[in-house]
């Protein structure tokens, strides 16, 4: 349903006086959604996952310019149908509750999204109470303000603003960090439950093990591209291709735990070649003078 | 429990009044001890040349002028503890009486300036920051920066040079037409007159609150729940209409209310301007003649008129806020 090639954003920036910048903020993204399937975004901060999210919503702040190629049901995404879409057919659940507006009743926002999707008044207050419904969210949560909520209740509450809308495609802002584990596995529980009805999902996280209990593929990004994506099952079955996933898969604490030396470069100075060169164990002379494109690889094993 | 609570807030509140009050009463009278101004040639006046030195040192004898400081002004507190502000000098008349009426006539000045800078002020201030960067935005600026950095008896002055003398259609002058006695001035006499002073003394106001609110709704219109709001497809208006009028009401309110004392003081001058028989105006007299029993009572009733302001936008925050109204249960 979506499919995302070459996607490239960049941020014009005035420097000293009038002097401006140009900031490659992604440089080269891919991912494309099934419907029905939840991928993952995984990647270290600055990586490019949030911009993806803000790019597929037309929500990118104006001094950004896109480039690339965006497809949704078989139609260039341009950003004026990212504008009519969003809330309707694409929608966010946010990072936080600090999403929700700190003085609005919570019944009311989740109403509003709903009405933003379409809905006459009526109907999207029974959406509310339907949705509250299905999580198990007490009538009397309506009335509460976002700072009287639980991390549980505030989850639940972000999932019901995607689920109101009906939209095909749900974007997962990092919903689990500093989350209970209990409250951690309900959500994503959630998230899959939205795929099976039929959605896709992205699920944008740096958590790799959350990623891996429900994605389907995993698709890993770095610097503004995407280095790899892989099905779920290659990284427990070590069938990772490129150097960067398998590094991350070994960071993890019950695996080698062995960090990754080195940093990402910054969007200021990116390197001529391949954007990992500087940290690779396998670097090459070709891969310093240019970026390799992305290759569908053979299944392994 | 809620009645115990209010209860205990006005306690406190009474608490911290009659602290402020006793500590301007310490400093009026201790300023007002050093300054060059001598009482009992202030009380006779042009008179002077007709008083003996003898009967000048009787006069200050009978005051208490000769004792000590400190007791003078325990004597001084003991009688404003019961009530008695004086008697003016230049109006003859128990100085509570003159600040009763005046504060009357200029109460009504003083609550349309507040009205229409607060309104004015939020409205465009509410235009700039959701425009940030139009050229809307930038002339509206521009207006608040020439407004905010301009003197208010010379915007006073500029209004009675364009209203009354060019085109004649606000009275130069006073609270009524002169000649006319105070009874059987209309009620549209009276706003006639009222209008042009209240209106010199808002725009000063509304520069001040159009920048203060601009200034929040940007970060409003910055924040993570406002991006949300247009991840939904929200519309600008419709998130000022919905987020942001809601998140800027709190300073909005606060910086209205505070900015009373800015308006009292701003009175001060439009009300000499203009000639205006109001509060600001009896200051300047009572500070030019050397009335000092009606220079201390307005003072007093200032700082008294300053605290409620910030007393009533303290009661209002948990009207407003959730968090406060529910946070501290």
């Amino acid at each position: 349903m979506l499919s995302i090639s070459n996607l490239g954003v960049i941020f014009t920036q005035y420097d000293q006086g009038l002097r401006r910048k140009q900031l490659t903020v992604i440089t080269a993204l891919d991912l494309d959604v099934q419907a029905g399937e939840v991928v993952a975004v995984v990647g270290a901060s600055g990586s490019g996952k949030s911009l993806l999210a803000h790019a597929l919503l037309g929500i990118l702040p104006e001094n950004a310019a896109m480039s690339g190629t965006l497809q949704f049901q078989g139609e260039p995404l341009t950003p004026e149908r990212s504008r009519s879409l969003r809330g309707k057919a694409i929608a966010l659940i946010p990072q936080s509750v600090g999403y929700l507006d700190p003085l609005m009743r919570v019944g009311k926002q989740v109403q509003r999204v709903a009405q933003l999707a379409g809905q006459s008044k009526a109907n999207a207050s029974t959406s509310v109470d339907r949705t509250f419904a299905r999580y198990d969210l007490p009538m009397a949560t309506r009335d509460r303000y976002p700072f009287e909520l639980s991390g549980g209740m505030a989850r639940r509450i972000l999932v019901s603003t995607a689920v109101v809308t009906q939209a095909q495609l749900v974007i997962a802002d990092e919903p689990t960090p500093g989350l209970h584990p209990d409250v951690v596995r309900e959500t994503l529980s959630h998230l899959r439950e939205l795929a099976r009805e039929g959605r896709g999902v992205i699920l944008i996280t740096h958590d790799i093990e959350a990623a891996l209990q429900i994605a389907d593929r995993v698709a890993v990004f770095y610097a503004g591209t995407t280095v790899e994506i892989a099905a779920s099952k290659d990284f427990s079955l070590g069938n990772l291709r490129h150097p960067y996933t398998q590094a991350l898969w070994r960071s993890l604490p019950q695996n080698e735990f062995v960090p990754v030396p080195g940093n990402q470069p910054s969007p200021e100075h990116l390197p001529e070649g391949c954007l990992f060169s500087d940290r690779c164990p396998w670097v090459s002379d070709i891969c310093r003078a240019e970026r390799p494109p992305l290759r569908q690889l053979p299944r392994i094993g | 429990m809620q009645i115990r609570l209010l209860l205990v807030f006005a306690a406190q509140k009474l608490l911290r009044l009659g602290r402020l009050l006793m500590a301007v009463a310490v400093f009026t009278f201790v300023l007002l001890s050093f300054s060059p101004i001598d009482p009992v040639k202030a009380y006779i006046g042009a008179d002077m040349m007709q008083i003996s030195a003898d009967q000048q040192a009787l006069i200050a004898e009978r005051w208490g002028l000769d004792q000590p400081m400190w007791s003078r002004f325990l004597d001084w507190l003991g009688q404003l503890l019961q009530g008695n502000l004086g008697t003016s000098l230049v109006f003859n008349q128990p100085v509570s009486e003159v600040i009763a009426s005046r504060f009357q006539a200029s109460l009504q000045m003083l609550a349309i300036a507040w009205l229409l800078s607060g309104l004015l002020g939020l409205a465009l201030g509410l235009i700039a920051g959701a425009l940030e960067g139009h050229w809307i935005d930038r002339l509206i600026r521009l207006y608040a920066y020439t407004l905010a950095s301009s003197p208010t008896f010379w915007v006073a002055l500029l209004l009675l040079i364009v209203f009354a003398v060019s085109f004649k259609i606000a009275p130069i002058c006073c609270a009524a037409p002169p000649g006319v006695l105070s009874q059987n001035v209309t009620f549209w006499q009276h706003l006639h007159h009222l209008l042009l002073p209240a209106v010199a003394l808002s725009i000063i106001g509304i520069a001040n609150i159009a920048l203060h609110t601009r200034q929040k709704l940007i970060d409003v219109l910055h924040s993570d729940y406002v991006l949300f709001a247009r991840a939904q497809g929200e519309s600008l208006w419709n998130i000022v209409r919905y987020h942001g009028f809601r998140n800027i009401l709190l300073p909005a309110i606060t910086l209205q209310f505070a900015s009373l004392s800015e308006l009292f003081g701003g009175s001060v001058l439009v009300e000499q301007v203009f000639a205006y028989p109001g509060l600001g105006e009896a200051t300047v007299q009572a500070a030019l003649r050397s009335d000092i029993p009606l220079l201390v009572g307005i003072v007093f009733f200032s700082a008294l008129f300053v605290y409620t302001g910030n007393t009533l936008a303290d009661l209002s925050y948990p009207i407003i806020d959730p968090r406060i109204r529910l946070g501290g249960q």
